[in-house]
C-alpha cells in the first residue's frame, strides 16, 4: 500500500476540497440574505423561507417529485438488484452482451438522447396502444427507472463480487433451493448495497431535469423543471432558500447511508476475524 | 468474447445440454432474474433508439404524431416504404450544426483535460492518506456528487455574474475596477463542466490507483529513480485504465450537455445538447432533432464502446 503525502498532493487535496465546497457554502449562506438581489449583502434574514413555504407552486412541484423518486427507487432497486444478480452470478447465458451493453450505456448516455429516444417513443407507444394516453407522472417515473437500474446494477455487482460466493455454495450444497439461498443468505448480505442503490437511485430521480423535460406533459412540473425555468433568468433568493433545504437533505440521507455501509464493512470484519481465530 | 462459450456451450452433445436444464427450478428462477430486468431495458431502452432512427428518417408534418410515417399500409399489405434523408441532409448542409458539434467535441476534449489534471492528484493524494483520512476524503468526494446538478450549476451563476462574488471579491482587493464578464461566457462552461463532472473522473481513478503496488516504488526508489522519473514510468502508465475511464465518462456526457451550456453559456456558447433540446422544445421539429440525437450518437458511439470494453475487462480482473 502506498501512503505519505508530498506537499504537493496535500495541497491539491485543500485546493480541490475549496473548489468542490465553496460555491455551495456560498449558495447556503446567500439564501439567508434580505436583499432580493442575490449578490448584494443585505443584512440576515429568513424571508426567502417563509416565501418558498407559502408558495403552493414549491409544494406541488416538491410532492410531484418525491412521489416519483420514491416509486423510481423501489423498481429500480428490484431491478437492478436482479440485473447485478444475472451480469455477476450466472455467467454466461444469451444476450449477455447486449444486457452489459444496455446496463452501462445509460451511465453515460447524454440526457438529451436518452431524453428524447423515451419520448417518441412514448408518442408512438401511444399511437399504437393508445397508452400512455397523458404524459406526466407515469412516463417521468418510467423514464427514471430506466437510467436508475443501470446505476444500482452497478453497485449491486461492485457488492457481490465482494462478498463472493462461498456462502451460497455452501447452502445449495446442504440441498437449499436457489430462492431460499437467495432469501436467506444473498439477500441479507445484498441489503445494505440494496440501500445505498434506493438512496442513489431517489437523488437521481430527484436530480433528474433534462430526460424530465422531455417526457413531462403539461401541468407536471417536477422541482429541478420549476427550479430551472426560475433561475433561467437569473439568481433568485427563493431559489438559494430551496437549494439550502435540498443540499441538507440530500448530505443528511447519504451520511446516514454511509455510517450504515461503514458499520455493516465492520462487523463483516470483524466477523471474518472471529473466524479466523476460531480455525486457528 | 460471449459468442465463442456460446458456440461452445452448443456443441456439448445432447444428453448433457439436457442436464443442464434438468434443475427445472434452478432455471425458472434464474430465467426470472434475467429476463425481468431484461425486457425492461429492451423495451425501454433499446426500441426508443430505433424508433429516433425511424423519426429522423420521416417528414415533418402537421399532424399527431408530428412525423409521417415510413412504411404505407393497406389492408396488412406495405404499400410505399419512404425513407426521407432530407433531415440529414439539413444537418450537413447548414454549417451552424458542423460547427456546433465541432464545438461541443472541442469543450468536452478540453474540461475532460482540465478534470484530468484537477482530479489526478486529488485521486493520488487520498489514496496516499491514511486509512480513517481517506474514507473520510473519498466521502467528501462522493457528497457533492449525490448533490443536485442543476443546484451546482446554480451556485457558479452566483459566483460568475457581473455583480456575482468573484467580481465583487476583486473589486474590493482593488484588483479590478468594473467587472469582468464571465457569465455566459465559454470559460464559465467550462467551470461549470469541471466542478459537476470532477467526482466522474476521481472515482474511477481512486479505484484505479487504490490498487498500486507501493513495492514498486520503492524498488525504483532503491535503484535511483527519482520521484518524478518514477511517477511518469511507473505511477502514470499502470493508473491508465482509470485515466481512460475517469476521461470517458466525462468526456461523453459533457458533448451532449445541455444544463451547463444554457445555464452558463447562455446564448453565446453554441453546443449540440442546447441545439438538440431547442428543436424540440422551440421548433417542435422532432425529424431534426431526431437526427441531430443520431448524428451525436454515432459521434459517440466509438468512445462509449471503448469504455464498455475497459468496464468487461475491470469485470473480469476483479
Amino acid at each position: 500500500m502506498l501512503q505519505g503525502r508530498s506537499k504537493f498532493l496535500t495541497f491539491m487535496l485543500f485546493a480541490g476540497f475549496i473548489f468542490l465546497y465553496v460555491p455551495m457554502i456560498l449558495l447556503i449562506i446567500y439564501s439567508f440574505n434580505y436583499s432580493k438581489l442575490v449578490p448584494v449583502w443585505g443584512g440576515w434574514s429568513t424571508r426567502w423561507y417563509k416565501e418558498l413555504f407559502e408558495s403552493p407552486e414549491v409544494w406541488e412541484a416538491v410532492s410531484l417529485s418525491l412521489q416519483i423518486a420514491f416509486i423510481n427507487a423501489t423498481f429500480a432497486t428490484v431491478l437492478g438488484t436482479l440485473a447485478g444478480l444475472a451480469m455477476v452470478r450466472f455467467g454466461r447465458f444469451r444476450g449477455r452482451t447486449i444486457f452489459g451493453g444496455m446496463l452501462v450505456a445509460p451511465l453515460v448516455m447524454p440526457e438529451v438522447i436518452t431524453g428524447l429516444s423515451l419520448l417518441v417513443f412514448f408518442i408512438s407507444l401511444k399511437e399504437l396502444i393508445g397508452w400512455p394516453a397523458e404524459r406526466g407522472f407515469t412516463t417521468i417515473t418510467i423514464a427514471h427507472i430506466t437510467f436508475s437500474l443501470a446505476y444500482v446494477a452497478v453497485i449491486i455487482q461492485a457488492r457481490l463480487t465482494g462478498i463472493g460466493e462461498t456462502l451460497e455454495e455452501a447452502a445449495s450444497d446442504l440441498g437449499a433451493k436457489p430462492f431460499k439461498v437467495m432469501k436467506a443468505i444473498t439477500l441479507p448480505r445484498l441489503a445494505p448495497g440494496m440501500l445505498s442503490g434506493w438512496l442513489l437511485a431517489f437523488t437521481l430521480s430527484l436530480d433528474d431535469l433534462v430526460i424530465a423535460s422531455f417526457v413531462t406533459g403539461p401541468g407536471a412540473n417536477t422541482l429541478p423543471i420549476l427550479i430551472f425555468s426560475r433561475i433561467r433568468l437569473g439568481l433568485r433568493p427563493d431559489i438559494n432558500a430551496l437549494a439550502t433545504i435540498i443540499i441538507i437533505f440530500v448530505a443528511v440521507l447519504v451520511s446516514l447511508a454511509a455510517y450504515l455501509m461503514f458499520r455493516q464493512q465492520k462487523r463483516e470484519i470483524m466477523d471474518h476475524k472471529m473466524a479466523q481465530s476460531i480455525k486457528s | 468474447m460471449t459468442s465463442k462459450a456460446a458456440q461452445d456451450k452448443n456443441r456439448l452433445p445432447h444428453p448433457l445440454k439436457a442436464l443442464n436444464f434438468l434443475s427445472g427450478m434452478q432455471s425458472r428462477w434464474k430465467t426470472f432474474v434475467i429476463a425481468t430486468p431484461f425486457a425492461w431495458l429492451l423495451i425501454f431502452f433499446l426500441a426508443p433508439f430505433f424508433i429516433v432512427a425511424k423519426i429522423s428518417l420521416a417528414e415533418l408534418t402537421i399532424s399527431s404524431p408530428p412525423f409521417s410515417d415510413m412504411i404505407e399500409w393497406v389492408d396488412g399489405t406495405i404499400i410505399s416504404v419512404r425513407l426521407v434523408f432530407d433531415n440529414f441532409i439539413y444537418i450537413f448542409d447548414d454549417p451552424l450544426y458542423a460547427r456546433t458539434y465541432v464545438n461541443s467535441l472541442k469543450i468536452a476534449f478540453i474540461s475532460t483535460l482540465l478534470a484530468l489534471l484537477i482530479g489526478y492528484p486529488i485521486a493520488y493524494g487520498i489514496v496516499r492518506s491514511g486509512p480513517v483520512a481517506k474514507q473520510l476524503l473519498l466521502f467528501a468526494i462522493i457528497l457533492p456528487f449525490w448533490t443536485s446538478f442543476l443546484l451546482r450549476v446554480y451556485a457558479w451563476m452566483g459566483l460568475l455574474a457581473d455583480q456575482g462574488t468573484v467580481n465583487n471579491l476583486l473589486i474590493s482587493l482593488g484588483l479590478i475596477e468594473t467587472p469582468i464578464r464571465m457569465l455566459y461566457t465559454e470559460f464559465a462552461v467550462y467551470v461549470g463542466i469541471v466542478y459537476t463532472y470532477l467526482p466522474f473522473m476521481i472515482l474511477p481513478l481512486y479505484a484505479n490507483m487504490e490498487k498500486l503496488d507501493g513495492t514498486l516504488n520503492e524498488a525504483a526508489a532503491d535503484l535511483g529513480s527519482g520521484p518524478i522519473n518514477t511517477f511518469f514510468k511507473i505511477t502514470l502508465p499502470l493508473t491508465m485504465p482509470g485515466v481512460i475511464a475517469g476521461a470517458l465518462l466525462v468526456f461523453i456526457p459533457a458533448t451532449g450537455e445541455y444544463v451547463i451550456p444554457d445555464l452558463l453559456g447562455g446564448g453565446n456558447v453554441q453546443m449540440i445538447g442546447r441545439q438538440l433540446y431547442n428543436e424540440f422544445a422551440r421548433n417542435i421539429d422532432w425529424p431534426v432533432a431526431s437526427a441531430v440525437a443520431i448524428v451525436l450518437l454515432l459521434l459517440l458511439v466509438l468512445p462509449m464502446a471503448i469504455y464498455q470494453h475497459y468496464q468487461g475487462k475491470a469485470a473480469e480482473r476483479s
